[in-house]
């Protein structure tokens, strides 16, 4: 049976190996369009069901009467080899949906945190959310036209930004720019592990 | 259930296509792949419309299920379902389910991702 089963779907002889980067933040402030300017396809969108309170919906029997929504989530894709697929997940904008966040940062390798330097104090939630969480991040300032030009310094302080999370300012538009915020998170993630490692941070209970 | 006038008609009706069943057979993340042999697409053309049309991407090319969910518009929890029966019937294969643990894993993985980064 097992033989079977696994001669039909064989085939592959390798294993696949995929790695996601969250990309969070509130509403609007960028990013589906920084997924856009790095993967291989148009931005994809899943749906996960959920109830207004911010609960993922397994059965809908048991949620009787419970006034229920769905909740997009964008992705994008980066097949860097064969055997080796990078996915960024846009969190959904609105941070009550906590439920899927929990879903979307399990396993992945790093976040990072989009900060629209206009409207700076909708990133509280998000960054409270990852400072409670046992997951790299960085925080990455998107930089809008005619946004006020603020020292990374005065952001962090104005966000009370930890001094070990990075802080990286962005164009979430344009694609190097793009692509030195994913690689500032992996190193971050390799940073964090190797600290780990030598029990240099101490572990977050998320 | 599923009737019109079912104030939960619009939950209910997209858990159709797994006979009402919400709950995969086994738990498979967003980001795992899934990849079909030519031998499993012409087994799924008996599985029903929807299992077919997901073989039919996997043997393409290897699909995440959120690609799968999004593809196929169907919501996350209802493609997870059928994803996971399809495996278990041998019509998919499973990749990357599981969390890299260790050290020397980990970090092999970020490596390969941060090169794959700067190639990019
Ligand atoms: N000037 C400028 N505009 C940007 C930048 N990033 C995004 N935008 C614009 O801002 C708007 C919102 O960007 P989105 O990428 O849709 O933001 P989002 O975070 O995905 O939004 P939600 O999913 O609705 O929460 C769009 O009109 C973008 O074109 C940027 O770096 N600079
Ligand atoms: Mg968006």
């Amino acid at each position: 049976m097992d033989f079977a089963s696994s001669e039909r779907a064989g085939a592959q002889p390798r294993e696949i190996t995929s790695a996601k980067i969250v990309i969070a933040g509130g509403f609007g402030v960028g990013k589906t369009t920084l997924v856009g300017a790095v993967s291989e396809i148009e931005p994809l969108t899943t749906e996960a069901l959920m109830t207004s309170a911010g609960q993922g919906v397994d059965d809908a029997s048991k949620v009787p009467g419970k006034e229920t929504t769905t909740v997009a989530m964008d992705f994008g894709r980066i097949t860097m080899a064969d055997d080796l697929i990078l996915y960024l997940f846009g969190t959904p904008g609105q941070t009550r949906f906590w439920f899927m966040w929990d879903e979307l940062i399990r396993g992945a390798v790093g976040a990072a945190v989009l900060v629209d330097t206009r409207r700076i104090a909708d990133a509280f939630a998000p960054l409270d959310y990852f400072e409670n969480r046992h997951l790299p991040y960085i925080v990455a300032l998107n930089c809008f036209d005619g946004a006020p030009r603020y020292e990374p310094d005065e952001v962090r302080e104005a966000l009370a930004i930890p001094p070990h999370v990075p802080l990286v300012m962005c164009d979430a538009r344009h694609r190097e720019s793009v692509k030195a915020v994913l690689v500032q998170v992996v190193e971050h993630a390799m940073a964090t592990l190797v600290a780990e490692q030598s029990g240099g941070y101490p572990a977050v209970v998320g | 259930m599923g009737q019109p006038q079912d104030p939960r008609g619009n939950l209910v009706r997209p858990y159709a296509v797994t006979r009402g069943r919400t709950e995969p057979r086994r738990d498979i993340p967003i980001e795992a792949i899934l990849v079909a042999s030519q031998a499993a697409v012409q087994e799924a053309r008996f599985a029903g419309h929807d299992k077919y049309r997901i073989a039919v991407l996997c043997e393409a090319k290897p699909q995440s299920l959120a690609e799968l969910s999004a593809f196929t518009r169907q919501p996350l929890g209802v493609a997870r379902v059928l994803v996971a029966d399809m495996v278990a019937d041998g019509l998919l294969s499973l990749h990357s389910a599981a969390p890299k643990k260790g050290f020397t894993e980990r970090m092999d993985l970020l490596e390969r991702v941060l090169s794959g980064l700067r190639k990019l």
